[in-house]
């Protein structure tokens, strides 16, 4: 037994002093802090995402390949406020990474660096999936990449302190580009001010605050609550006196309470991308808000 | 700057002697301070004039750089408020399981057994009618920057409480090392790590029950490696008292069981996942007890002692559309059991206690599909099959017989789940594990969580 065991740690041993790393490894819990870990990082890091924009990010297992890419990344980059939390604290556990536990360079909560919306003022399961530091879909507006993008880019700098001067320059000219970007898209979402809008779920309020669209009805009856058909007709009845433009759902919600708004209210059913990679138009994280404002223009016709 | 200049001035006037300087001398010296001061405000002016356009030229560039700052401004975060302070600041995270059961059985549970099988604890399948099923307390937080502490205890219907699991395990060891030491759910197989709550059907496959006595938990060390590869693979070892069926209570020093396990891992495309294993356990129990029936039919209490050797290869198959598993999922999962024993039986140790050899090669296997067909509903199919396989009493066959059965059961579920935090679950099982008595079962079962967040675990 000893011997084995003896054997065992010393191929052990061997195997994980031998691989060196050329990049930092991010391992990022959702495509848009991956694609802006790119943005940043360029060719100093090599970028795994643990989800796709299909998925909710939530109901996600700690399935084996994410454990064995936890364990060799050196940072980590998720949204945060409870977001993950059914199965990061599994990721970290298991993946024995001391670089990303909490509190290290190596793990990064994207929500720590942007205002929190929709901070609930009373935790209780009876109120569905509520999220004890507020509203973590915070993606959705583009201002809030700007620290977000500092603080990765200080990130990064920490733990490849060589190419501090890359990730300073490739961060000073992504706020750039950015900056002009955000001013593109608000002066094209002029006319989405004030116009009412019902979602699905209540992921957009960061959104909403940015373009100025009023959330006038929730198909939700409470987060991540499915609506019955009673509550549905609620929400028709309540139209009928505050009519909504367009009900706007993400592209891993299931679309059959939208669509069933749609057909009953006549109002447009628009699919968000919410994150990079929903759809062929969403790649990168300027077209995914190219995409984000068209859609919402379009369905205001 | 300037009175800097005239103070200067002023000194150099002062240190001049006095005494030597007549009139003439100071009209000329004043005339020359004169025009030295005209010169040097001119200059001054000028450079005034040149810092005011500098500092406007800064302002500007302060000004755009603020409205770049603004946006930023807008949306960053403000510092947090000062953390809750006091003696109960760092209470660890407390869960909650709550779980009830209503069972229709048509064999006398009391009566249960696997024909061909020593029974390893209690493996029956439940009381008739109304029944409390545990309520599992856990409780766990990190206790420094090195260890995390867990503990969960199961507050038995019959008013008893039991230490399921309660563990110090590193935290980020680094180079993939995790040590676990404690009481704990050891990591063979699939099912064995996974607590009651989490199981996809009423009860534990029959295999788990006939060789690990429904659950094989460890009073002892884990050291685990995962190996720093795309592909998941993860190996450990486990040193442990073997006081648990395999093993018998004991009274020595040293390991009584050791458990070995390999797990691998991975995706293929996006929609599919995996996890296969192997692993082997083995224990070494001292007059390990039990009751049985002999020949004549009657009810003799008797002891094995030698070794048993457990191997168990394990896979699991989750697919779920673009691995998004909040509308549809499908998990396949089966497990293979083989297990030796050989040693020494005492038979009817109260009174004939007679010793001979005692030798028996046995397996099992169980195969489960769970489908999830629409939003907080899921359906799933169990079929168990065990092989008595070979048993050789030796002189004890005058006593005891090895028959040559293979127990057998069908469970049919069909769950509910308004939540990620309740379950409602209803399950019907036709159970051959006795041989001639088929057991018709039928279940109602809620089981809940509350307090911290449940692991979404694979």
């Amino acid at each position: 037994m000893n011997h084995y065991l003896k054997m065992l740690l010393t191929v052990a041993l061997l195997v994980s002093t031998v691989t060196a790393h050329a990049t930092v490894n991010v391992l990022a819990c959702e495509p848009e802090w991956g694609a802006l870990a790119q943005e940043l990082g360029g060719d100093q890091v090599s970028i795994y995402t643990a989800t796709n924009a299909l998925q909710d990010p939530h109901q996600i297992q700690a399935r084996p390949s994410l454990i064995s890419r936890a364990r060799s990344a050196d940072l980590l980059v998720c949204t945060g406020s409870e977001l993950e939390i059914g199965w990061l604290p599994i990721l970290l556990r298991q993946s024995a990474n001391a670089k990303i536990q909490p509190g290290q360079p190596g793990y990064f909560e994207a929500t720590a660096y942007v205002q929190k919306l929709e901070v609930p003022t009373r935790l209780d399961r009876a109120e569905g999936d509520v999220h004890p530091g507020g509203n973590p879909h915070i993606q959705t507006d583009p201002r809030n990449f700007l620290p977000v993008a500092q603080a990765m880019t200080q990130r990064l700098s920490q733990l490849d302190s060589v190419h501090a001067a890359q990730y300073a320059a490739r961060h000073q000219a992504f706020v750039a580009r950015w900056q002009a970007a955000i001013k593109r898209w608000e002066t094209q979402a002029a006319p989405l001010k004030g116009v009412p809008i019902v979602v699905q779920h209540k992921g957009f309020p960061y959104l909403e605050r940015w373009l100025g669209l009023r959330e006038v009805a929730t198909l939700e009856p409470k987060p991540g609550v499915e609506p019955n058909s009673g509550y549905l007709t609620q929400v028709l009845t309540q139209l009928q006196g505050q009519p909504a433009k367009m009900v706007i759902r993400a592209a891993y919600n299931d679309g059959r309470s939208s669509e069933w708004l749609t057909e009953h209210a006549k109002i447009p059913n628009v699919v968000m991308p919410f994150t990079v990679g929903a759809d062929a138009q969403s790649k990168d994280l300027f077209s995914l808000f190219d995409t984000t404002v068209q859609r919402l223009l379009g369905a205001l016709k | 700057m300037r009175y800097h200049l005239l103070g200067a001035c002023s000194l150099l006037l002062l240190a001049q002697p006095a005494s030597a300087a007549s009139d003439a001398d100071l009209a000329q010296i004043r005339a020359d301070i004169q025009q030295m001061k005209q010169i040097y405000e001119a200059r001054i002016q000028a450079l005034e004039a040149r810092l005011q356009q500098a500092e406007g030229n800064a302002n500007a560039a302060q000004i755009s750089a603020k409205q770049a700052q603004e946006q930023v401004a807008q949306v960053a975060a403000t510092p947090a408020p000062a953390a809750p302070a006091g003696s109960n600041a760092f209470n660890p995270d407390i869960s909650l399981i709550l779980s009830g059961t209503y069972g229709n059985l048509s064999q006398d549970p009391d009566k249960y057994r696997m024909t061909g099988f020593i029974p390893g604890g209690d493996i029956g399948p439940g009381k008739r009618g109304f029944s409390l099923a545990e309520s599992e307390l856990g409780i766990s937080a990190n206790i420094d920057p090195y260890v995390r502490g867990n503990l969960n205890l199961a507050l038995t219907p019959d008013n008893k409480i039991s230490v399921e699991e309660a563990w110090i395990q590193t935290l980020g060891l680094d180079h993939g090392f995790t040590i676990k030491a404690g009481r704990f759910f050891s990591s063979i197989g699939y099912l064995n790590e996974q607590h009651a709550h989490t199981w996809d059907f009423v009860d534990n496959p029959l295999a788990y029950k006939a060789f690990l006595g429904t659950q094989f938990g460890q009073d002892g060390v884990q050291l685990k490696w995962l190996a720093p590869t795309e592909t998941f693979l993860e190996v450990g070892a486990e040193l442990g008292s073997g006081t648990e069926f395999p093993g018998a209570a004991r009274n020595r020093n040293g390991v009584g069981s050791v458990a070995l396990f390999a797990h691998v891992g991975g995706d293929v495309g996006v929609s599919n996942s995996w996890r296969a294993g192997l692993s082997y356990l083995h224990a070494k129990p001292h007059n390990r007890s039990y009751t049985d029936n002999n020949l004549a039919g009657s009810e003799v209490t008797n002891a094995f002692s030698g070794n048993s050797n457990l191997g168990i290869a394990d896979f699991v198959w989750k697919w779920a559309p673009n691995g998004n598993a909040a509308r549809t999922n499908f998990k396949l999962q089966g497990e293979y059991f083989y297990r030796r024993e050989a040693g020494s039986l005492t038979y009817d140790t109260s009174a004939s206690a007679l010793t001979s050899a005692y030798a028996s090669s046995q397996s099992g296997a169980y195969l489960q599909g769970v489908y999830q067909f629409m939003p907080h509903w899921r359906i799933g199919l169990r079929q168990d099959r065990l092989d008595s396989g070979h048993v050789d009493y030796s002189l004890n066959s005058a006593n005891l017989s090895a028959a040559n059965y293979a127990p057998q059961k069908t469970s049919l579920m069909l769950d509910y789940n308004p939540s990620e935090f309740s379950r409602f679950r209803l399950q019907f099982a036709q159970d051959k594990s006795r041989q001639g008595a088929s057991d018709h079962q039928i279940f109602l079962q809620y089981i809940t969580s509350l307090g911290a967040h449940g692991a979404h675990q694979f």
